[in-house]
C-alpha cells in the first residue's frame, strides 16, 4: 500500500552525477532527484499505487480541462489512464515487424539525434522537408515532450514516449496545423487509431473549445475524415519514420492507408492567436 | 614553530572578529565568524564522509543543503497556494496559534528564520499594529473629558514622541522564496519595519543579543545540523528573548497517525505534481517530516542549546507541535 516509504535498502553515498540510474537526459526541473530513486524502472520513472494514480487520473483531467496550455497534466492523464490501450498497442507493435525492430531498437526523436540539415536538402514533397517545414511553420520543436513518469512497465514506458514523439509526424501525415482546429482533428484520428482514453478525451472536449465556424469545419468533414482514417490506418506506431525520410509524402500516405485531407486548415498565424 | 603561532594567532582573530550585517534592502551574505561550535564542525569535515537523510534517502551532510536549496527553489512559486492546498487551508491557524502565544508587544524586534514567504512575519507586523490600535482607543476612551494640562501634555508628547519601532527580519537561505516574499509583501503595501535576508540558519549573519523573539517554522527541519541552529537562536536572542518552534511532529494517536500517513504519501505528492508540477520535492518534504525528532527527543535538543522553561503545544492532535523556550 505503502512503496514511498519504506526505508531504502543501500545508503547512496555516491555523489550525485554517478547515481546509479543516470542512464540519459532529464528534463524535468527536479532531475536530480531521479538519480537516487531506488525502485524507479527507467529514469524519470515514479511508482504510484493505484490510488496514488487514480486521483493523479482525477486531478490532472480537472486541471487540464481548466488550463490547456498545461501540457504535463494531459501527459500525466494519458500515462494514468493508458495502461490498457498502451498493452494493446505494444501487442500491435510486435506482431508487425517495423513495430518490433522500433521496440528493439527504441529510437528517440530529438534535435539532437535528427540531421536537420540533410533533410532541408531533400526534395520537395519528401517527408523529411515537410516535417521540416512543418517544425518551421507552427514554431515547435520535437524537445517539448515531456517525459514518461508513471507509467510502471519499462517497455510500456516507451511505448507512450513513442505516442508523444510520433505525434508531430501525425500532424505532418494529416496536414494538421497546431491550432485548436488542427489539434482537434489529430486527438479524433489517434483515438481512433490507438484507443488511448486521453486522446477520446480530448477528441469528445476539445471541440468545446472551438469557434463555430470551426466546429462547423469539423463536424462536417474534418471529423469523420479523421475518425474514418483513424480506424482504416495502419497503427501510426509502427512506421519507423526516422528510415523514411526520404520517402514521398503522398505515397506514405498511400501506404498507411490514410486519406488526404478533405480541407486545408489554415497554419497559424498572429492575429489568429486566440482561437478560443 | 613560528607557523603554528600564526596560525593559533589568525584562529583567535577568526574567533573574535563578527560580521553584523542587516540590509534593509534585502541582500546580504554570510557572515565570516567562526565560534568555538563551529571549530567540531571544522574537524568532523576532513572526515568527509558524514553522511544524513534526506527524507527517506541517505546523503552526503554536504549534499543536503544543495538538495534542500532545490527542494526550496522548484516549489517557491507555488509554494503558498501548495500550503493552502496541503493542510486544506489549517496552516493558518497554526500560525495564528503561534502569533497569539508569542503575544508581541510594540517595539519588539522579530527574527524569523527559514521564513521564506514571509507568512509570519507579515502575522507579527498586523499583531502589532492591532496591538498599537488597542492601546490607542484605551488611551482615548481614558481621555473623554481632559483637562487643558492633559491636552498640552498630549500635544508635546505628538510632537517629540518616537516609540520604539518594532521590526520583523525575514531571514532564510533560498533567494526564490525571499524573492516571492518580497513580491508579496509589496503587493500588501507592507514597507516599513520589515526586512529581508539571505542567510544560513546555521550561522546567522547577525550579531549577539539583537532579537527579541526568534520563529522558526517549518523550517527547522530542513536544517542540515539542527543543534547548530539551535545555538545560532541562542546567540542572537537578548536575554530573556524567547524562542518559538513551529514543526511537523509525531502523532500519538494510532487511527490519526494512519490516516495521516495515508494523506502523507498517497495525496500530498499527487497534489505536488497536479498543482505545481513536482512530485519529488513533495515526496521529500512528507519523508523529512517522518525524520524529524518527535516532540519529547525535539525538547531536550532545544534544552541542551540553552533554553530555559521549555515546553510544547501539540496542535491538531500532534501533526504540528509548537515548541517554546527562553534564553536566560
Amino acid at each position: 500500500m505503502f512503496p514511498c516509504h519504506k526505508l531504502p535498502q543501500t545508503t547512496c553515498l555516491l555523489p550525485l552525477s554517478a547515481g546509479p540510474c543516470s542512464k540519459g537526459p532529464h528534463r524535468s526541473s527536479s532531475s536530480d532527484f531521479s538519480q537516487t530513486t531506488h525502485d524507479a524502472l527507467y529514469p524519470g520513472h515514479i511508482p504510484t499505487t493505484l490510488l496514488q494514480k487514480s486521483l493523479l487520473a482525477v486531478g490532472s483531467g480537472v486541471t487540464a480541462l481548466q488550463n490547456p496550455y498545461r501540457h504535463d497534466m494531459v501527459a500525466v492523464l494519458g500515462e494514468t489512464t493508458g495502461h490498457l490501450a498502451l498493452v494493446q498497442l505494444r501487442e500491435s507493435m510486435r506482431n508487425d515487424p517495423e513495430g518490433f525492430s522500433i521496440l528493439m531498437e527504441r529510437p528517440r526523436i530529438r534535435l539532437s539525434t535528427l540531421d536537420l540539415n540533410k533533410m532541408s536538402l531533400m526534395p520537395d514533397g519528401s517527408f523529411g522537408r515537410e516535417y521540416l517545414c512543418f517544425l518551421d511553420d507552427n514554431h515547435v520543436t520535437p524537445d517539448s515532450r515531456a517525459d514518461v513518469k508513471f507509467v510502471d512497465d519499462e517497455e510500456l514506458a516507451y511505448v507512450m514516449q513513442r505516442y508523444r514523439e510520433v505525434h508531430d509526424f501525425l500532424h505532418t501525415l494529416l496536414g494538421m496545423p497546431t491550432n485548436m482546429l488542427g489539434e482537434v482533428a489529430v486527438k479524433i484520428f489517434e483515438a481512433a487509431n490507438t484507443g488511448l482514453p486521453m486522446c477520446v478525451l480530448g477528441a469528445v472536449l476539445g471541440p468545446l473549445r472551438l469557434k463555430t465556424s470551426h466546429l462547423q469545419t469539423l463536424f462536417k468533414t474534418l471529423g469523420p475524415w479523421a475518425l474514418q482514417n483513424g480506424r482504416k490506418a495502419r497503427c501510426v506506431l509502427n512506421v519507423f519514420y526516422e528510415r523514411r525520410w526520404e520517402q514521398n509524402v503522398e505515397e506514405l500516405r498511400e501506404e498507411l492507408n490514410i486519406d488526404p485531407p478533405p480541407v486545408t486548415v489554415a497554419k497559424r498565424s498572429t492575429h489568429r492567436a486566440a482561437e478560443h | 614553530m613560528a607557523a603554528s603561532i600564526k596560525l593559533f594567532a589568525r584562529r583567535i582573530l577568526r574567533d573574535f572578529s563578527r560580521n553584523v550585517y542587516v540590509s534593509a534592502s534585502g541582500v546580504s551574505t554570510g557572515s565570516t565568524h567562526c565560534r568555538a561550535a563551529q571549530s567540531c564542525r571544522c574537524l568532523s569535515h576532513e572526515a568527509g564522509d558524514r553522511s544524513t537523510h534526506f527524507g527517506f534517502e541517505t546523503v552526503l551532510e554536504e549534499e543536503k543543503a544543495k538538495k534542500v536549496y532545490q527542494v526550496f527553489e522548484n516549489v517557491a512559486q507555488k509554494y503558498d497556494v501548495m500550503n493552502d492546498a496541503m493542510s486544506l487551508g489549517i496552516h493558518r491557524l497554526w500560525k495564528d496559534v503561534l502569533l497569539h502565544a508569542m503575544n508581541p508587544q510594540p517595539g519588539a524586534r522579530l527574527l524569523d528564520v527559514a521564513g521564506g514567504t514571509g507568512d509570519i512575519a507579515f502575522r507579527f507586523l498586523e499583531y502589532i499594529k492591532s496591538q498599537e490600535e488597542k492601546m490607542r482607543r484605551r488611551e482615548a476612551r481614558a481621555m473623554q473629558t481632559p483637562s487643558w494640562q492633559e491636552i498640552s501634555t498630549k500635544y508635546s508628547e505628538e510632537q517629540g514622541a518616537e516609540p520604539q519601532e518594532s521590526r520583523a527580519v525575514v531571514c532564510d537561505i533560498n533567494k526564490e522564496m525571499l524573492k516571492v516574499g518580497k513580491q508579496k509583501g509589496d503587493s500588501m503595501g507592507i514597507t516599513s519595519g520589515l526586512s529581508w535576508v539571505v542567510g544560513d540558519a546555521e550561522e546567522l549573519p547577525f550579531g549577539d543579543d539583537e532579537f527579541d523573539i526568534y520563529t522558526i517554522a517549518f523550517g527547522i527541519r530542513n536544517v542540515t545540523h539542527i543543534e547548530q541552529a539551535l545555538q545560532e537562536a541562542q546567540r542572537v536572542l537578548k536575554p530573556g528573548g524567547r524562542f518559538m518552534c513551529l514543526e511537523f511532529s509525531k502523532v500519538s494517536n494510532p487511527i490519526l497517525s494512519k490516516i495521516y500517513d495515508t494523506y502523507s504519501f498517497q495525496v500530498i505528492p499527487v497534489l505536488g505534481e497536479v498543482i505545481a508540477g513536482d512530485w519529488k520535492s513533495y515526496q521529500y518534504l512528507v519523508e523529512s517530516i517522518r525524520r524529524f525528532p518527535d516532540q519529547g527527543d525535539f525538547q531536550t535538543m532545544i534544552e541542551d542549546a540553552g533554553f530555559y522553561c521549555v515546553n510544547y503545544h501539540n496542535l491538531t492532535g500532534g501533526i504540528v507541535a509548537l515548541h517554546s523556550g527562553f534564553k536566560l
